[in-house]
């Protein structure tokens, strides 16, 4: 996973770190468990993509999930302006 | 028998007896179609990430409340319908369960049966085995993996 990207952009290859739900075995991720999606959605309420937060494939996708529909329950904003 | 998670916001200006009356309300309605609640959970009051508007005012702050059904399915459609109808509610969500639950529960079956791959946080070689741990599981459930995305 690390280098072989066609060119290498200095920088971005250092956070090839594990996936946080694969290392702490979360399997399902709650959309009401705002504590732990705030870490994904930086000051402008965005989702962080993948490659910067390291996360999984699969855990991204239940991540969005999980943010797209704490903001309908108005836990997290969609965005902060 | 699906579980479902209803949640739903109530106005701040409601009092609990309103909310309590509400979940009755709700819980009858599921019960005379066959189901029941299993879990009522009263969040209770807290700021909303953004000012909900309902004519005519705007609240900052609201009541959460979540129900967790067991059932076929039939009683989601009218439950909401009172929500929707009732002016107490402002906002709901209806999440159906069972499937996300199941899907834990397999992995973590799996993951005690295999005695713990790749748990370990470790870097460079450590993504090799969490690639294994993937297919695994990628293999086994690919029907339900697409279900997911």
């Amino acid at each position: 996973m690390p280098a072989p990207r066609g060119k290498r952009k200095g920088g971005f290859i250092r956070r090839r770190r594990v996936c946080r739900f694969c290392a702490e075995k979360i399997d399902y991720i709650d959309y009401k468990n705002v504590k732990l999606l705030e870490s994904f959605i930086p000051e402008r309420g965005k989702i962080i993509p993948r490659r910067i937060s390291g996360t999984c494939a699969m855990h991204q996708r239940m991540l969005a999930e999980a943010v797209k529909r704490a903001r309908n329950a108005a836990f997290l904003p969609y965005t902060t302006d | 028998m699906r579980t479902y998670e209803l949640l739903f916001i109530v106005a701040p200006t409601e009092t609990d007896e309103t909310v309590e009356a509400l979940i009755e309300q709700l819980r009858t309605v599921a019960t005379e179609r066959g189901s029941t609640v299993t879990k009522v959970d009263k969040m209770g009051r807290r700021r909303l990430a953004y000012p909900i508007r309902k004519s005519p005012t705007t609240f900052t702050d609201a009541n959460y409340v979540v129900l967790t059904i067991e059932g076929s399915g039939v009683e989601i459609a009218e439950l909401e319908r009172r929500l929707r109808v009732s002016d107490a509610v402002i906002r709901y969500l209806t999440v159906r369960i069972d499937e996300d639950l199941k899907r834990a529960e397999k992995f973590k079956t799996k993951r005690q049966a295999k005695g713990r791959p790749a748990g370990t946080h470790r870097r460079g070689r450590g993504h090799a085995s969490e690639a294994e741990v993937f297919t695994d599981a990628e293999d086994s459930s690919a029907a339900e993996e697409e279900e997911v995305s």
